[in-house]
């Protein structure tokens, strides 16, 4: 099939059509307006729902309703939006309930910039909500990884009765790429026998949860969900490695910001520093293995972020005090240009002097 | 021998877990009833809210959901959205309605959802253990209105019934009370209309039962029940408040 130029943000939402997505509840939020509104055209074209909710609660909320009903349902929002979902988040965790969340990451805190920014990497790797849990996240750095982390979303969340994320930052969402689009598959292809469908009796009653007022009963269930996350880690971690066998420098980056240090990396390589990078595609679970093993050979790592510095955290819990871990970050909305990271690839290989300006020729 | 009463159906066998005096049992029965009579106990869903009536999962014999508090309408949404032939309710309490789930059912009634709601208003909050609700009468002592509700303080009680009925996609709204045996056959006869108008297609429906809390309000069940009668129904007047079929009342 043909590519198609598309907007991230439309890319995401065909895809989750294609993946059988029938339902969307969703609040309008820069930088990802254009999820909503192509869903809301689009929708009604395949026999779907398309619902403009009164609020980012009301929404995720719908979204369980919908999922506890049985279908594969998606919600999407930004930052400051991602916050008033918490609340249904955990519900949806502690009740067992698929569903895709895109977060498509805008500069903050507070109502901060309708930038990109990665500033909502702890929210989302960390739970995000009250309680104790984690969901899978994923972390498109293009286009057309967008539309195969979306149509893989729902198939994990389905998999393990769990919400997923997908998170992007306002470039991935905002931008053109070239996309082949996936055919179609089937539509509610997945057995749900949990689902609340109304009770013929012949099964056990579908009862929706997230109450165990018995702490006991609780802690049973939450060794579940436990032995669940396990699960996950060890079976759906994905992440790309560039150049990393002989590097001296091993850069850790994800989503637009990857792509900034794989043209940063070229040039380094052009001027003899061997650099290279991992880029974590499932942000949690995290790939600590291969960066573990990466501090076996390399000598430093440099973790690049929209952020202030949050999935460096990550970095330095896999490399374990082994090697330096440096840091390079831009906030607010502010996107890192190839240049600042040569020049930090430079700093960290020694080859310039961190005091000298950085080169302008570039 | 004829049996001529038994547990509806659509109840289980769990016991309530409810305060003795409590009228969340007669209301549960009464939504049990209408669900037996329509005879939609296979393709009916129900939210249950947070709140006393959290546990309903367990108590009605039909597929049920427990939402967050409040968001109870947004649930019914996703579920009815989904399920458009479903019989899909919602079982909420005034905190969780009146408070914190306010932009949720006005925005359900709003668009006209095609759910029912049962109301039931204690002016309490119980389960948490009587602090003052939205729906807590003004002088009503609570734990968080010890000196009683003041209206400089908290403004005045919100009658949700008739909020909802001005709501364009309402379809039937009604309050009514069981503190005796006649207004529970009215009451009966409410939340049965109010599942006939689901099923007829139309819009929003919601039946606001006047209820009692003996264990917070500090009274006992027979001095709670004249107090539904004295000093709630003058503040909250029972009635049909909108009624599409007939025109508002």
């Amino acid at each position: 099939m043909a590519k198609l130029l598309m907007k991230g943000n439309e890319a995401i939402a065909e895809a989750a059509i294609r993946a059988g997505c029938r339902y969307f509840f969703g609040y309008p939020i820069t930088p990802q307006n254009h999820i909503p509104e192509y869903m809301s055209k689009r929708m009604p074209q395949v026999g779907g729902t398309f619902l403009q909710a009164e609020s980012e609660v009301s929404a995720i909320n719908m979204v369980y309703g919908a999922s506890g009903a049985g279908a594969r349902v998606m919600t999407s929002s930004s930052g400051p939006g991602i916050s008033l979902k918490q609340e249904g988040i955990s519900y949806l965790v502690g009740a067992q309930l698929p569903c895709v969340i895109v977060n498509i990451m805008r500069g903050g805190p507070g109502l901060g910039s309708i930038q990109p920014s990665q500033g909502d990497y702890y929210q989302a790797t960390r739970g995000g909500g009250h309680g104790d849990y984690r969901i899978p996240v994923f972390a498109p750095s293009s286009v057309g990884e967008a539309v195969t982390l979306t149509q893989k979303a729902f198939d994990i969340a389905d998999k393990y009765r769990s919400p997923v994320i997908v998170l992007g930052d306002g470039m991935i969402g905002q931008m053109m790429e070239p996309v082949d689009l996936p055919d179609s598959t089937e539509i509610n292809s997945v057995d749900k026998p949990w689902a609340a469908v109304g009770w013929d009796g012949a099964r056990p009653r579908a009862i929706i949860n997230s109450l165990y007022i018995d702490p006991s009963v609780l802690e049973q269930h939450n060794i579940m969900l436990q032995e669940k996350f396990a699960q996950i880690e060890s079976a759906e971690i994905d992440y790309g490695a560039e150049l990393v066998d002989d590097a001296d420098l091993v850069i850790v980056a994800y989503g637009t910001v990857a792509r900034i240090a794989r043209s940063a990396i070229r040039m380094a390589r052009a001027e003899g520093i061997k650099a290279g990078m991992i880029r974590p595609v499932t942000l949690w679970p995290f790939p600590s293995d291969p960066i573990a093993k990466a501090a076996e050979t390399t000598k430093a790592f440099l973790t690049v972020e929209m952020s202030a510095g949050q999935m460096i955290d990550d970095v330095r819990l896999a490399v374990a005090g082994r090697k330096p871990v440096l840091f390079y970050g831009r906030t607010g909305g502010m996107v890192p240009a190839v240049r600042d990271v040569l020049h930090q690839i430079r700093i960290a290989a020694g080859a310039v002097d961190p005091r000298n300006p950085i080169e302008e020729a570039i | 021998m004829a049996v001529v009463f038994q547990k509806p159906k659509s109840l289980t066998d769990d016991i309530l877990t409810y305060c003795p005096g409590c009228t969340h049992g007669i209301i549960h029965r009464l939504v049990a009833e209408a669900i037996d009579d329509l005879g939609v106990q296979d393709k009916t869903i129900g939210v249950a809210p947070v709140g006393c009536a959290v546990f309903a999962y367990n108590f009605f014999a039909v597929d049920m959901m427990q939402a967050a508090h409040g968001r109870a309408p947004a649930v019914a949404t996703g579920i009815k959205r989904v399920h458009p032939d479903n019989v899909v309710f919602t079982y909420q309490g005034d905190g969780d309605l009146a408070s914190i789930g306010m932009a949720e059912i006005m925005h359900a009634a709003g668009r006209g959802e095609k759910i029912t709601t049962i109301f039931v208003n204690n002016a309490i909050y119980g389960m948490t253990g009587g602090q003052m609700a939205p729906t807590t009468l003004i002088g009503q002592v609570t734990t968080t209105s010890p000196y009683g509700r003041k209206e400089e303080l908290c403004g005045k009680p919100i009658r949700m019934s008739e909020l909802l009925a001005q709501m364009d996609g309402s379809t039937y709204v009604a309050r009514v009370s069981v503190h005796d045996p006649k207004h529970v056959l009215d009451a009966k006869k409410a939340i049965r209309k109010a599942f006939e108008t689901q099923l007829s297609g139309a819009g929003f429906s919601m039946v606001e039962l006047l209820s009692t809390c003996p264990t917070n309000w500090g009274m006992t069940p027979s001095e709670s029940l004249k107090w539904v009668a004295s000093d709630m129904i003058p503040y909250y007047p029972l009635g049909v408040y909108k009624d599409s079929a007939k025109g508002a009342a």
